[in-house]
């Protein structure tokens, strides 16, 4: 059923279809409207949860881990300082292979203190073992996350997604959405089976300690399963057009990339715009297009690969800082790159930090920038207030 | 069969064959609770010695379903299993334990214990009270008495060790309103696993802290761990009390001895007996037993 919902709603009515038995969160500006949409589900007895109203997201986290070790399906959604907090756990669940999913919503790091938009926060977790999809915009959003308790849930892979969500631009706008019938979601997504839980009648020890002569081995195959994930995340975004006649995007999309000299990779809600943008510059004659990340881990290296195998010039927006360092998504890109034949320049173009409108303007200042051969810059930034201090 | 054969079930709790030291108190606390809970219950545990000596993989100690995740969660991971059970509609037949030391449940998780006291989970918490962090090395915690000698709290030229007393967590946790509270020691044996069977047997959250000596901690001969615990029962400083519903309902009376006799054998309040001033300090140790005499009547 079409419905004109906001973002945070449409995450509620997909995690409610997706039936989880424990819910557990705690609040923050912007991920709010998400649990409190979904607190309310639960009050009216639209969904069976049980929702555990926890004192920080540190124990949001661990009551989910204690809920899917016990073999529950559950759901927690955070952001920025709450995601900050909940980084030790995060680990945790993936070294457990403890398959559950959560909102990232997207927001900046403190200090200074901002509730607005970026991806510094679950760009920061990153290498916690979790897979890390990026929304577009709220149909995606809905989708997303149906998909991805199929695909944590997957024994092939087990292990926990995040989906990320821009704070605001995503979670407090009202879209149209299509919004699937729960018969349609328990066909694709059956109830929540898995191979190990705590159950007195098979008792399984989880969480022992692993001596350096195991470490390394258990790290690998987290590894290992990590990178072929990526095939499970295809094959759910294929078999999700199959049952719902929705097309949502593979690991990465390109838009108007054919004969295009330059190519822009971001993440998230700015696609949309940089799409406009692009329609505009082609108009113009220029020979720009856009790839979109849509799953950053497991990285789409062959994808990438195969997507900018023509570009002269790759110019990535990051809405995040490796400070002291070169960009998190435009390292990746660059490495990536390295060494492939035509190799293009990558440009790595910080922006959007903290809330920071992106407008045709900052794009347009990227691509001047980026022509003229400059290679890390921030993009957008009001050079009156640096002069002044 | 012989008066010395053994044989052990693997549906039994806690198994031997673990690495804890000899005369590990909370070994052997472990064990009878884990007797006394039976095969039909799930366990959480903090990082800790606990952990650490139960489960080096892929070995295992325990006999039940049993989760370790972090430090300072044990207390939220139980909640989550109990929130789960519950949705599965198995609260009734199976029990939720959760095991940490002192450190883990007074200092670094005691935000997570409040909040699944607070929520009412149906869990049993037995806090394993060797008042130090063991597993790191015998640093101080909220638990550590007053004086004792730790290496992040160590007697000095300027110091006498310790310089606060132990936190009262049982009384924070009766302060939460919770069906129960019972403090009880290894070396009263009987009297601790009469207090874990009445845990068991209340629904809503509970919490158990038992003194549990340990040997390499404290600093005295392996064989004396059940003394050890004894003497501190009796001469006051461990105070073995219960409360029901946030009211002290019953107190296991003693004959008061000095607590030099606790001290004495022990290492880490060697310090105390070798010049003027620490007699001082043993004299207001003797106070706080006296305190604890007096606040909950311990006298027989
Ligand atoms: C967040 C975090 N900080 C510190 C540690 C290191 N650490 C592991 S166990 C432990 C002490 C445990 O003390 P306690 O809870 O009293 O248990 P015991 O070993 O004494 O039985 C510490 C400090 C850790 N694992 N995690
Ligand atoms: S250090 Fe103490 S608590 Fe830890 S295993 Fe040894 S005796 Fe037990
Ligand atoms: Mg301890």
């Amino acid at each position: 059923m079409r419905k004109m919902i906001e973002g945070s709603q449409a995450v509620a009515e997909a995690v409610g279809l997706c039936r989880p038995g424990v819910i557990s969160a705690y609040p923050i500006t912007p991920q709010t409207h998400i649990v409190e949409e979904l607190s309310q589900m639960v009050a009216d007895g639209e969904i069976e949860a049980e929702y555990v109203r926890v004192e920080s997201e540190h124990s949001a986290a661990s009551v989910c881990l204690g809920a899917v070790a016990a073999g529950s399906r559950a759901y927690s959604a955070t952001t920025s300082q709450g995601l900050m907090l909940m980084a030790e756990v995060l680990f945790n669940i993936a070294g457990m292979r403890l398959p559950m999913v959560i909102t990232g919503v997207n927001r900046a790091l403190s200090a200074p203190l901002s509730i607005w938009n970026d991806q510094q926060d679950t760009l920061a977790v990153r290498d916690s073992g979790w897979l890390q999809l990026y929304a577009e915009n709220n149909q995606e959003v809905l989708d997303m996350h149906i998909q991805a308790y199929k695909i944590t849930e997957d024994d092939r892979v087990l292990l926990p997604v995040m989906v990320c969500m821009d704070g605001f631009v995503l979670t407090h706008t009202y879209e149209t959405v299509d919004v699937p019938t729960q018969e349609e979601v328990d066909a694709f997504l059956p109830p929540y089976d898995p191979l190990y839980k705590l159950d007195p009648s098979d008792p399984y020890t989880m969480g022992a300690f692993a001596g350096p002569e195991l470490y390394q081995e258990i790290r690998f195959e987290i590894q290992r399963d990590a990178l072929a994930s990526k095939d499970v995340v295809k094959e759910a975004a294929r078999d999700f057009q199959a049952a719902f006649g929705r097309w949502m995007g593979d690991v990465v999309d390109a838009y108007r990339c054919e004969g295009a000299d330059t190519v822009y990779v971001a993440m998230g809600s700015v696609i949309g715009t940089l799409k406009d943008w692009v329609d505009i510059r082609r108009e113009k004659g220029d020979k720009i297009g856009v790839l979109k990340v849509r799953c950053f881990r497991p990285f789409p290296l062959d994808e990438l690969r195969e997507s900018l195998a023509n570009a002269k010039r790759v110019v990535v927006l990051e809405k995040a800082v490796s400070v002291g360092a070169y960009g998190i998504l435009p390292g990746e890109v660059r490495a990536a790159l390295c060494g492939q034949p035509n190799q293009p320049s990558v440009h790595a173009a910080v922006t959007g930090l903290g809330g920071r409108d992106i407008t045709f303007d900052t794009f347009d200042e990227m691509e001047e920038r980026s022509q003229a051969g400059e290679m890390d810059f921030f993009a957008g930034l009001r050079q009156e207030l640096l002069e002044a201090s | 069969m012989s008066k010395t054969e053994f044989t052990y079930e693997l549906t039994q709790g806690f198994l031997p064959g673990h690495r804890a030291c000899a005369g590990c108190g909370q070994a052997s606390a472990v064990r009878l609770v884990m007797e006394v809970a039976g095969p039909q219950v799930v366990a959480a545990n903090a990082t800790g010695c606990l952990e650490v000596f139960s489960t080096p993989y892929p070995e295992s100690a325990w006999g039940v379903p049993w989760v370790h995740s972090l430090f300072e969660n044990a207390a939220a991971v139980a909640a989550g299993i109990e929130a789960a059970l519950k949705h599965q509609g198995k609260l009734d037949d199976i029990g939720v334990l959760a095991f940490g030391g002192d450190g883990a449940t007074l200092d670094i998780g005691f935000g997570p214990l409040s909040g699944m006291f607070e929520r009412g989970h149906d869990v049993a918490y037995f806090c394993m009270d060797n008042e130090a962090y063991m597993n790191t090395g015998v640093q101080r915690s909220g638990s550590t008495p007053f004086a004792a000698s730790t290496t992040t709290s160590p007697a000095g030229r300027e110091s006498f060790g310790e310089d606060r007393p132990k936190k009262d967590l049982p009384a924070i946790a009766a302060a939460h309103g919770i069906p129960y509270v019972a403090t009880g020691s290894i070396s009263v044996f009987a009297d601790l696993r009469r207090k874990v069977k009445k845990a068991l047997s209340i629904r809503g959250p509970k919490y158990v802290q038992a003194h549990v000596p340990c040997p390499p901690g404290w600093g005295y001969d392996e064989k004396l761990s059940i003394e050890m615990g004894r003497l501190a029962v009796d001469c006051g400083l461990y105070p073995l009390v219960e409360w029901e519903n946030g009211e002290v309902t019953r107190v296991r009376k003693i004959k008061p001895i000095p607590v030099e006799e606790y001290l004495k054998p022990q290492r880490r309040f060697r310090h105390l007996f070798r010049s003027e001033d620490g007699k001082a300090q043993i004299a207001k140790i003797q106070e706080l037993a006296d305190a604890n005499i007096e606040k909950y009547g311990l006298l027989e």
